[in-house]
Formats: structure tokens, C-alpha cells, sequence
């Protein structure tokens, strides 16, 4: 866990973040104090600290005093949108760049997310809809 | 009544052993030659942090360690320790040395007496001392209080001075290796230990050792001492910023690594793994993802070794 070659705050804070975006913390719910992330993951307290900080800044928690971090209200929604928007950039061309790169035609790929996507799930609901 | 953390600073201290003067049987004088321990080291230690103390052997660690907690003085240059701004001479200073305690691996006990009598005279000795913490540590280390210390074993004597260090609660409290003959789960119970009294109780914690791997992420600050110097002192982050890795093939990885450091380099094939020194700027790193070349963190372990490796010259 966190070892990858960011910082190890900022791979606390992309954690925490993942975990807001999948719905595995609730709005409103609490997160791990500094002292439990720090001894749960071995970690210094500051570094937790600083990632928490971090992400009150951004909005994606707020501070209770005397109880605690909690997420933001709105914090999900405002996540999606920013990841929404980074992932035609960050994803998609560079999948794209490599599909380029192995000589796949852009008729193929476009015939694959045609395809399939019968499979992904959002989509399936939407047939079984109509 | 809590003290505030300490913080502590070297100013180019140098300390050498066992300089002296002898008679020759035909009358000349001669001067031993000295053995210098630290050769001029500076540096200063934020309070409140728990710092990480890294050197190979012989390099002046426990040395400099010993200055803090005034068991050696340094033979030309200044130490001074104490809370922000009123940091003074550890030497003979009670006020300084109550405040500091230095844990080493022997953990410091009366041989000839029971490990209670011991731990009775840590807790006469400690303003801050915490009855209840000591008795749960030695618990969960399952430590026999009424043996003698030489009737325990290594692993028994380290898990004393470790739960010496912890229940001080000193305002400086430092580890030199405490964790020799520590088995792997007393190491882990330790750390998770040291971390939670340190977020419960706010102090200047040193810890060297050298398992680095194990105990890394415990560190806010690191130290690096080489050769009796200080050859870095820094946040932890900022270390393990000064270098990465790239992974890739022989071409892409060249024109990548052209002109930095390299601190190491593995070759299988047409593939290379370098570490350098540095960092990647935004425009580098888009260029490695285009060329397919991955890009990963050096441990900090790793750069140790590599920092203070004789044969890694500067190029």
C-alpha cells in the first residue's frame, strides 16, 4: 500500500478520493482519524495529516471539531465531474496512442466500444428499459 | 506537565577518541593519531518530528546520538538541544538531560538487579514517566520484571529499553537501534507503538537503525551520515524525490537518462533499469510515457545504499 512514486501523502489523498468516488465512504460519513490512519497503514501522523489537510482544501472533507474528518457534502458529485473531464485525456488517448502504436485501425476500435457496449452496465439497464 | 518538543542542532562538530600523548622508552613524545568519529557534522532537528537517523557502520551515528543526550562531548564545535528558542548545551545541563533520554540497544539497566528496580529508578528519574504505559509495553512484550537482566535474552533486553524510551515520554527520546534481537512481530508492535504514542503525546523522536525498509515510512525527517558528516538531512518526501527509476528499452531509456546521475543500472536484454538522481519534470515524464518507458520510485533504502556508496563517484 502506497508505494508507488508519488509522494506518499498524495497517494493518500488519491486513496481517499477513489474511495469517495466509488461510494465506499458516504457523504457525511467519517473518516479514519490521523492516529488510526497513521498506525492502521505504518505511517508517520504527519504525512496522514498532510494529506488530509490536503484534501479539506480541495473540499473533499470537512473537519468537525472535536469529532473529526467527515466527507463533503457534494464531495462525490464534484469528483465525477473532474474525473469525467480528465478522462478522455489521462484514459482514453493514451490507449488510443498505443492502439495507433500496435497498427489498429480506428475502425476497429470504434467497433469494440460499439460492441461491447452491450456489457457494460449503465448501458445494459437502458436496453432492458426500453 | 508536558515539556515542550525538543529540537536540536550540530553546529560542524567534531569528535575524535582516543587522542593522547606517550613516552617512548628512549624519551621522545609522541602523539597517538586520534580516530574522528565526526569530522565536522551540521545539522539541525526540527521538534516534534519523528527523524530517522541513517548511516552505515562507523559512520558517527551513535556518536552523534550520544552528544544529544550529553554522554559524549564533541571536541571542537557546539551541540545544543532543548524546546524552540531555548535550546541550550546538553552538557551537565539537568534541565536538557532530563528532558532527553537515550535508548540503546543494552537498554541502559542495573545488571546485578531485578528489571523492576530498574524501571523503578527510570520512573523516579522521568517527570513525564507513564506507569500505565510501561505495564501494558511489558505486557504485550511479555517481559518477566522480576528476573535479572541477564537472565533475559537479547530480544527480551531490547523490548525493555524500548518500552523505557516510549514510557519516558521524554521530550526527546532517542532510539539507537533498539530493535537488535527484536524478533519481526516485536519490531512491528513497537513501531505501532512508538506511532500511536506519538500521535497521542507529541515529542522529538530519533530512531536509527538499519532496516530501513521496515521503518522508512515512519520518518518525517531523514538523516544521512557518511563518513562522520552529515551528507543530508531533509523530509522524508524530499529524499525520496531525488531519484526515480526508468524501466525500458536500451534506446529510450538512454536518451531519458542523457546527462543525470546514474546511481544504478541493471541491463536483461535490450532492456535497462536505471536509477537516477533528480527528478522528472512534466514534459519528461509525458516524453517517457510516449516512449513507453515506466517510470517508478526508488525506495528509500535503495538510495541509501547508493548515496553512500564509495564506488557511485559523481560524475
Amino acid at each position: 500500500m502506497f508505494d508507488g512514486p508519488e509522494p506518499i501523502y498524495v497517494q493518500i489523498a488519491t486513496w481517499i478520493r477513489a474511495q469517495v468516488l466509488s461510494g465506499e465512504l458516504g457523504e457525511e460519513e467519517q473518516v479514519m482519524s490521523t492516529t488510526q490512519f497513521a498506525t492502521t497503514f505504518r505511517i508517520n501522523p504527519a504525512t496522514a495529516a498532510k494529506a488530509f489537510s490536503g484534501l479539506v482544501e480541495e473540499g473533499v472533507l470537512y473537519k468537525r471539531r472535536g469529532l473529526g474528518m467527515f466527507v463533503a457534502p457534494g464531495a462525490r458529485e464534484r469528483l465525477l465531474d473532474e474525473h469525467r473531464k480528465h478522462y478522455f485525456e489521462d484514459v482514453l488517448a493514451p490507449a488510443l496512442q498505443q492502439a495507433d502504436i500496435l497498427g489498429i485501425p480506428t475502425d476497429e476500435v470504434v467497433a469494440y466500444v460499439l460492441g461491447s457496449s452491450g456489457k457494460r452496465s449503465g448501458d445494459r439497464r437502458n436496453k432492458e428499459e426500453s | 506537565m508536558t515539556t515542550a518538543p525538543f529540537g536540536a542542532r550540530l553546529d560542524d562538530v567534531v569528535v575524535q577518541f582516543g587522542r593522547s600523548r606517550r613516552m617512548l622508552p628512549n624519551g621522545t613524545l609522541v602523539k597517538d593519531e586520534a580516530s574522528t568519529a565526526l569530522d565536522g557534522a551540521s545539522v539541525t532537528i526540527r521538534p516534534g518530528t519523528i527523524t530517522g537517523v541513517l548511516g552505515r557502520n562507523g559512520a558517527g551515528k551513535t556518536t552523534m546520538l550520544s552528544l544529544l543526550a550529553a554522554f559524549t562531548r564533541p571536541t571542537s564545535g557546539t551541540v545544543v538541544v532543548g524546546p524552540e528558542g531555548e535550546e541550550e548545551d546538553p552538557w551537565e545541563n539537568p534541565w536538557i538531560t532530563s528532558g532527553t533520554q537515550l535508548v540503546r540497544e543494552s537498554g541502559d539497566l542495573m545488571n546485578d538487579e531485578k528489571v523492576s528496580t530498574s524501571l523503578k529508578y527510570y520512573a523516579d528519574m522521568r517527570p513525564d514517566w507513564s506507569a500505565e504505559t510501561a505495564e501494558r509495553l511489558l505486557d504485550l512484550f511479555e517481559v518477566n520484571v522480576r528476573k535479572n537482566p541477564s537472565a533475559l535474552s537479547r530480544g527480551k533486553r531490547s523490548a525493555i529499553g524500548a518500552t523505557i524510551g516510549l514510557a519516558t515520554r521524554a521530550p526527546l527520546t532517542i532510539f539507537d537501534e533498539v530493535y537488535l534481537g527484536m524478533d519481526a512481530p516485536t519490531r512491528y508492535a513497537f513501531y505501532d507503538e512508538l506511532l500511536a504514542d506519538y500521535a497521542e503525546h507529541p515529542r522529538t523522536i530519533l530512531l536509527s537503525s538499519h532496516l530501513v525498509e521496515e521503518v522508512e515510512r515512519l520518518f518525517e525527517d531523514v538523516i544521512v551520515i557518511d563518513g562522520g558528516r552529515v551528507l543530508l538531512a531533509e523530509p522524508a518526501d524530499q529524499m525520496r524525490a531525488r531519484g526515480f527509476s526508468l524501466t525500458g528499452t536500451k534506446d529510450a531509456v538512454e536518451r531519458l537518462a542523457d546527462g543525470r546521475r546514474v546511481l544504478h543500472r541493471q541491463q536483461l536484454g535490450n532492456t535497462v533499469q536505471v536509477t537516477l538522481e533528480g527528478a522528472l519534470g512534466d514534459d519528461e515524464l509525458a516524453a517517457a510515457r510516449a516512449a513507453g518507458v515506466e517510470v517508478g520510485a526508488v525506495p528509500v533504502q535503495d538510495l541509501f545504499v547508493r548515496l553512500t556508496d564509495p564506488r557511485s563517484v559523481p560524475s
